[in-house]
């Protein structure tokens, strides 16, 4: 027979603080977050006391007064007249920008690489392989730097493109790739577009409503639907009906050669800073998610393959509908935090001279006004909201893909 | 070349408790060596050669400073700086002082507590472009890519520039000097634009140099000089009166050639003699022996000297004296009395 022998209650003495292992965890607990806060305090004073010793003091005035200077791409209207606060947009959607068109290709370089990784072919498990163990391996400020100075090297310059008898010609007439970047025509939109637009918007729903009614057809009677013919011709032919019934109301502004000597005028140029940061971060990131696919794809059961197989599904088939559904599982978590570190990556925009948030706010603007600390501030703000946004989407995305318990 | 990175001083002025300010010719003559900040290499301002040596139209004016204070020319630690680093390692104490083609601006004056002891070199923001373009004129770069060193006051004057004449261009914002000159010569702009001296320095390491060309525009005000800590005013008279010797030295007519001579014995002229110290006692009152000039101008010369040996036209950067000639010769160089 044991006894137990409760602690006799309410003699609460000091000793026992450090003595009872029930409180010794929590005295130290509460002895670390004071030291914490009081380091922090003293910092902040310090920071405070010699700020001010220095005639210096924390203002955001300098956010309201002119920037000065220029950037050279903007999404938004600005010129070195505008607001220090415009510049810090510009800046802010041209990190948008890029981290959004990084996720996307490292998404889809990850994937393939990452499926390719098991494939039977000896040949190709190998090259992804090397792919995925050079890319990662090697930091991405390296690869930014690499992509970006061979673009500069390798293309012609812009200059190759000028004047009635040029060295190198427009490809189609329209696209030229040169070391300062791409340039592409621009869409120019004449009356009756609109119309042009809202059959295209129409078209994609047309597509969905035809998905959703060839699944239900599926589902109820067993009838298998083409999709992907119908989803094409959907999506093609009443776009350019309605294009040539309304008169081709949408041209386009090529590129000029003849506009001046230095550089090709009017069209979409697409820089070269934003080519290689874009390029370089996506092949780095896609090694990391290839590798996350793959663990994904290995989590799932090889008798889930081999049941698939036995009812006959085809291999393609067997990795869109059985294999890949359940891997996303163990894919997205991970994915989530590779989307984190793309956002985070196009810091290093700075080293190819791409005018993101860092570049701007974070870079001209704090040299000229000498506001080091107001920016860093609000460069952390930034990029802290920016995370857990992205933090957030995914994780609802990862709700509605995780197991379902019921 | 003239960043305007308030950072370091902020991080120096928001952490360390105020470095100490006073006695630094003391501390100095007790080191038995001068710290001078100086670029992390430009040829002809700061470069160390083949063998290690530095050499330039800046360390001439830290040899200058040493020689003057210990006697000894090459009494000298250089501590390369970069755009970003150099007031940082000022005002901590790292160096003694900073001779790296820094402009004297209101703001590095009197906002980051810097004392400016003069002026040693008149420079301006020019534009270089490849010959072959046909420019003849800055005021003709209406739609051209410029490569400019982010971060600088380049980067102000040329929005000004561009807005007041009414042209656009694009700007390509670059880190450093040599990914600008990749940038350039690579054809991914078509001007470069810095401070003329520093164009010229650029210029003179290019494989063909003589395929570029200056644009005649200077669209600003940049003059370069050595900078000490605000505070130490006995420190500061040092370095400034050791500048103004070199210059003295040049307007009277003393080289590295006949100082041995001029300084053996009083001569006719009363400013070289109190120059010299062979009249009077200026080196005393500086707190430093009688010859403290002597010595100064035998380092490297005086200021013609070393202009015409590190920068000067039969250099490979090739810069005329223009602004940067004595006063007596229409210059903007001259120095207050020795009296």
């Amino acid at each position: 027979m044991t006894t137990l022998t409760d602690p006799p209650a309410g003699t609460f003495r000091l000793s026992m603080l450090l003595n009872d292992t029930r409180y010794r965890s929590l005295t130290f607990q509460a002895i670390a977050l004071l030291v914490l806060i009081a380091a922090i305090v003293f910092l902040a004073n310090n920071l405070m006391t010699n700020l001010r010793t220095a005639g210096l003091n924390i203002s955001y005035e300098f956010l309201g007064s002119p920037a000065g200077y220029d950037i050279n791409q903007t999404l938004i209207a600005y010129d070195s007249q505008s607001t220090n606060m415009r510049a810090a947009w510009v800046g802010i959607l041209n990190t948008m920008l890029v981290a959004v068109l990084a996720c996307a290709t490292a998404t889809v370089f990850g994937v393939i690489a990452g499926v390719l990784r098991l494939s039977n072919n000896w040949l190709v498990r190998k090259l992804m392989a090397v792919y995925v163990e050079i890319f990662r391996n090697i930091p991405v400020l390296i690869w930014i730097i690499i992509i970006f100075t061979i673009m500069t090297a390798v293309m012609p310059g812009a200059r190759d493109y000028l004047g009635a008898e040029p060295k190198t010609e427009l490809l189609f007439g329209m696209f030229a790739f040169t070391n300062r970047g791409v340039y592409a025509p621009a869409p120019v939109w004449n009356d009756g577009s609109g119309l042009v637009i809202a059959v295209f918007v129409l078209s994609i729903i047309g597509i969905f409503a035809y998905r959703r009614y060839a699944r239900n057809l599926l589902y109820a009677t067993g009838k298998l639907l083409p999709t992907g013919w119908p989803s094409l011709a959907l999506l093609i032919v009443p776009v350019v009906l309605a294009f040539f019934i309304m008169g081709q109301p949408i041209g386009l502004d090529s590129p000029d050669v003849l506009a001046n000597r230095f550089n090709l005028k009017g069209g979409i140029q697409i820089g070269a800073p934003l080519i290689a940061l874009w390029f370089a971060l996506s092949i780095y990131t896609g090694a990391f998610i290839a590798e996350n696919v793959r663990a994904g794809i290995q989590a799932v059961s090889k008798g889930q393959t081999e049941a698939a197989a036995a009812l006959g599904l085809r291999s393609g088939r067997i990795m869109n509908l059985v294999v890949l559904p359940q891997a996303l599982r163990v894919i997205i978590p991970p994915l989530i935090s590779n989307y984190l570190n793309i956002t985070k990556n196009t810091s290093l925009a700075i080293a190819v001279g791409y005018a993101d948030i860092t570049a701007t706010l974070g870079g001209i603007t704090l040299n000229q006004t000498g506001r080091a600390i107001e920016c860093v501030l609000l460069l952390m703000l930034f990029y802290l909201v920016i995370s857990l946004s992205i933090s957030a989407l995914m994780n609802v995305y990862n709700n509605a893909m995780k197991l379902k318990e019921r | 070349m003239k960043k305007t990175v308030f950072l370091g001083a902020l991080t120096v002025a928001g952490l360390a408790a105020g470095a100490a300010a006073a006695g630094t010719l003391d501390d100095v003559k007790a080191r038995g060596k001068l710290n001078c900040g100086v670029t992390t290499g430009l040829v002809g301002f700061a470069a160390p050669d083949a063998n290690g040596e530095w050499n330039g139209f800046d360390v001439a004016v830290c040899r200058a400073v040493a020689a003057a204070v210990l006697g000894d020319p090459a009494a000298v630690e250089f501590v390369p700086t970069t755009g970003k680093t150099r007031f940082t390692a000022l005002a901590s104490g790292e160096i003694d002082m900073l001779a790296r083609n820094t402009t004297w601006t209101f703001s590095r004056d009197v906002d980051l507590k810097f004392t400016f002891v003069g002026v040693n070199y008149y420079d301006g923001q020019g534009f270089m472009a490849p010959k072959a373009l046909g420019v003849s004129s800055a005021k003709e770069l209406d739609g051209a890519t410029v490569c400019i060193q982010t971060g600088t006051t380049t980067e102000l004057n040329l929005a000004d520039f561009f807005r007041a004449n009414n042209i656009s261009y694009q700007p390509v914002p670059i880190e450093t000097n040599a990914e600008a000159q990749q940038q350039y010569l690579a054809g991914a702009c078509d001007v470069f634009t810095t401070d003329a001296s520093g164009l010229a320095a650029t210029r003179a390491t290019f494989e063909a140099p003589g395929d570029h060309v200056l644009l005649p525009e200077i669209v600003s005000k940049e003059p370069l000089g050595p900078l000490v800590r605000h505070g130490d005013d006995e420190w500061g008279d040092v370095v400034r009166w050791t500048l103004n010797a070199l210059i003295t030295a040049e307007e009277l007519g003393v080289t590295s050639a006949n100082i041995g001579e001029m300084s053996a014995a009083a001569g006719g002229n009363p400013e070289i003699n109190r120059l010299l110290g062979t009249e009077g006692n200026l080196g005393e009152m500086l707190g430093l022996s009688a010859d403290w000039a002597t010595k100064a101008i035998s380092a490297s010369g005086n200021y013609g000297e070393i202009f015409e040996k590190n920068i000067g036209e039969s250099t490979p950067i090739g810069l005329a004296r223009g602004l940067n000639a004595q006063w007596t010769n229409g210059g903007l160089i001259y120095s207050p009395p020795f009296r």
